[in-house]
């Protein structure tokens, strides 16, 4: 039975949660608290999946499924690939154990969160329909399942931010977003259709290995690398991130979160595996690297005159995409350079990576705890909260794990991945780790302001009444917590079993290609 | 935030556009069923066949009007994409001995599984495995989806007040 | 001449855009979008074009060479994800137009 589900573990991860979505009508008849269980039923069924699949994928051996083929890894019945191929390498498994675990949390939290009457089915058919589309996009193995499931999760993440459908604000930050997102998506179209149009080929490996570097190859590049930086709030393209993570539901925003890392993800592996060492990387691991600057700081500078709280940690996911991008492109640009990379470039891609499962876990908690204030007082504004602390401790403790996390203090996660990024860029170029740190350091200044005037204080008059979180929602901030003290007490356990083999694989191009050719 | 409500379509159109309506409903019905029911052999399939169906449900409201469009009720027209998306899921699920997604029908002499060579023919119906019981799923489901889209906007736009 | 249908997908895609950005109303926004899709819809279907061939269906078929299949299945499958973005954007504008009373992309609350 396990070695069933072992074999044929890449189609159920993606088509365990669209079942159970398409099954939602259906299950809405029971009543709410059917779909409640449902849902999170068929969320922790997908965690216990990947979990199983992530663990025999880390220990050396990527897994590649073709759908409908006489055997499963049959993918090349007649010399070259056809059928749609999944392909699940050590990076595709690490990405999906995030989204995985953030979105059993995020039900959690939304089971006593969400108190809308009429439309508690649909929110969990889109949640489901949001796991569905990230891990699709993590997992798939060509560039035009890649378009299909970018636009799966952009439209029910559009449908998401819009929920509130009684505020006028939702709706306009919904359709800035699905415009933007659209915009993008049809530019990955485009690249596809241009690889078609030359190689008579969709499949990612099978591009890599034919690929001639000639002009088309680099309109292609250009158009994949700009629709993924747009889609993951890159700074030129960032305005729809603090609309669409400031209008939607708070859980929602902390699953956004991971989305934009899915989009990142896909960025990272155009990058690496489809282009590789023979399309000059140094101008495109500069350009990233330029990209991760003015997002590091343009975002943060954003941040500081804030008076919406949603808003405010929304430019501060902005800043903190920032530093992926600089670790990752650092490595990008000395990959021709056997040398350097050997010496720093490995330890920017882990520094970059840890900060991806870092970012997810402590802006999870903060949005989290941002929903817990929302949820008992009413209201966002920072002008009027104060003195929160007195009634809701447990919230204030954990929104305070999360800022000294994400501003890089000493036993929390934020610390151990930022300084494997600063050391390694500090011998690239050191300007570059000097503006790091400076945008750290303004982080922490503005979630300094952002706990004094919610949390601290003299308790207010009408905040007298409140109480404490309902256990869903402590229960999941709690786990949430526990991580991020755990992975910061113990990173190089962390680096050693989940971010080394992660970037390892993203490296080896040739182990990407041998899977399937 | 009140607004003047249009009460010109709460009756619907004149009398011939209904009889036409109602006229046409026949033909629209059997050229959607053609279209999905001989997907894999002509062009079409699911979702142009199931898109045709879903006209019959636009042209319904545009000439029937408000006060008639609400005897459609949205929960079943939902409930009937969602027994569509399920059965597709399961018609997939059906290989799963060999690959997901595998044809486990195509050439087996059960339900669609004529055996007949491959190249030109000049159109059997009962072939091609699993394809044929997938674009009845997939036409049943678009039709339902679109129905609730039409439904919905329709509804929303018509009604005064929030 | 034989370059005719991609010089057309080039024009559709320009204007798509062009429209998304540079109009007011934002019915016309979505429009834009929506021609731009069809235009890459339509480099879809003229990539796996042969010189004098027939649909790649076996039914009835006469003999010559058959056209690609593979982006016919690209096309139909952009085509119905167009259709969903479209009918959400424009629910959106019909959530938008109850909201402020105008569709006009000037006139909005969120800023900043």
């Amino acid at each position: 039975m396990m070695a069933f589900l072992l074999q044929h573990a890449p189609p159920l991860v993606i088509a365990l949660p669209l079942v159970a979505a398409f099954a939602m009508p259906m299950v809405s008849r029971l009543g709410a608290r059917a779909v409640k269980a449902w849902a999170l039923l068929s969320l922790l069924a997908t965690e216990s999946l990947v979990l199983l699949l992530g663990r025999d994928v880390m220990s050396g051996n990527p897994h590649v499924y073709a759908l409908g083929a006489a055997i499963p890894s049959l993918t090349t019945p007649a010399g070259y690939p056809i059928r749609i191929i999944i392909e699940v390498d050590a990076m595709s498994a690490f990405m999906a154990m995030i989204c995985a675990s953030i979105s059993v949390l995020v039900c959690m939290y939304s089971l006593q969160y969400v108190r809308k009457k009429g439309g508690q089915d649909k929110y969990y058919t889109l949640l489901l329909l949001m796991t569905a589309g990230m891990m699709g996009l993590v997992c798939t193995g060509d560039l035009f399942s890649m378009f299909v499931f970018l636009e799966l999760l952009s439209v029910s993440s559009g449908a998401l931010i819009a929920f509130y459908a009684r505020r006028g604000e939702s709706s306009e930050a919904a359709f800035k977003f699905m415009v933007v997102s659209s915009i993008g998506a049809l530019m990955v179209l485009l690249a596809a259709g241009i690889f078609y149009g030359q190689y008579n080929m969709l499949n990612l490996a099978a591009i890599g290995g034919m690929l001639r570097f000639g002009f088309l190859d680099k309109v292609a590049l250009v158009l994949l690398v700009a629709a993924f930086a747009m889609k993951c709030g890159a700074v030129p393209m960032h305005m729809w991130v603090s609309d669409a993570y400031g209008e939607a539901p708070a859980p929602v925003s902390a699953f956004l979160v991971v989305a934009s890392q899915a989009s990142l993800y896909a960025l990272f592996r155009v990058c690496f595996t489809l282009f590789g060492v023979a399309a000059a990387t140094e101008i495109m691991g500069w350009a990233l690297v330029v990209l991760g600057m003015l997002t590091m700081f343009i975002g943060v500078t954003m941040a500081i005159p804030q008076k919406d709280i949603k808003r405010l940690m929304s430019y501060h996911a902005v800043s903190q995409t920032g530093y992926m991008l600089l670790g990752v492109g650092v490595c990008l640009a000395v990959l021709g350079n056997a040398a350097a990379l050997g010496s720093f470039g490995i330890t920017a891609m882990q520094g970059g990576l840890f900060h991806v499962v870092n970012h997810a876990m402590y802006k999870g908690l903060l949005f989290l705890a941002a929903g817990a204030i929302i949820y008992r007082t009413g209201t966002r504004d920072l002008n009027k909260l104060g003195g929160l602390a007195h009634r809701m401790p447990l919230t204030a403790i954990f929104f305070l794990i999360g800022a000294f996390s994400i501003s890089g203090l000493p036993p929390f996660n934020g610390f151990a991945s930022k300084l494997m990024i600063y050391e390694s860029v500090f011998r690239f170029n050191p300007l570059l780790s000097v503006i790091a740190m400076l945008t750290s350091i303004l982080t922490l200044a503005s979630f300094m302001k952002v706990f004094h005037s919610a949390f601290l204080g003299p308790e207010l008059p009408e905040y007298r009444g409140v109480r404490e979180m309902p256990p869903a929602m402590w229960i999941s901030m709690g786990i949430l917590a526990v991580f991020i003290m755990l992975f910061g007490i113990f990173p190089d356990l962390v680096v050693q079993y989940l971010v080394g083999p992660a970037s390892q694989a993203l490296l080896d191009r040739i182990g990407y290609l041998g899977g399937v050719l | 935030m009140k607004r003047k409500t249009d009460k010109s379509m709460d009756d619907g159109m004149s009398i011939i556009v209904k009889v036409a309506a109602y006229v046409l409903a026949v033909p629209i019905t059997i050229l959607g069923l053609y279209i999905i029911l001989h997907g894999h052999l002509t062009p079409g399939g699911g979702f142009p066949g199931g898109a045709v169906i879903a006209t019959l449900t636009v042209l319904f409201l545009v000439a029937a009007g408000k006060e008639k469009a609400k005897a459609l009720k949205r929960d079943m027209i939902s409930f009937a994409g969602g027994v569509g998306l399920v059965l597709f899921a399961f018609f997939g699920f059906i290989g799963t001995g060999t690959t997901f997604f595998f044809n486990a029908l195509a050439n087996s002499g059960s339900l669609f599984g004529m055996r007949i060579p491959f190249g030109v023919n000049p159109g059997y119906m009962w072939t091609a495995g699993v394809i044929p019981p997938m674009n009845m799923a997939v036409g049943l489901e678009v039709a339902a989806s679109l129905s609730v889209i039409a439904l919905v906007m329709f509804v929303y736009t018509m009604e005064d007040e929030r | 001449m034989m370059d005719l249908p991609f010089i057309a997908v080039m024009i559709l895609i320009m204007l798509g855009i062009s429209a998304a950005v540079l109009k007011r109303n934002m019915i016309k926004i979505v429009m834009g979008v929506s021609i731009s899709a069809s235009g890459i819809n339509l480099l879809l279907v003229a990539l796996g074009y042969r010189e004098g061939g027939v649909a790649p269906i076996f039914t009835n078929a006469p003999a010559a060479q058959m056209v690609l299949p593979t982006p016919q299945a690209l096309t139909l499958t952009s085509i119905v994800i167009d259709l969903a973005v479209t009918a959400m954007m424009l629910s959106f504008v019909i959530l938008m137009y109850k909201h402020y009373g105008s569709t006009d992309s000037r006139k909005r609350r969120l800023s900043g």
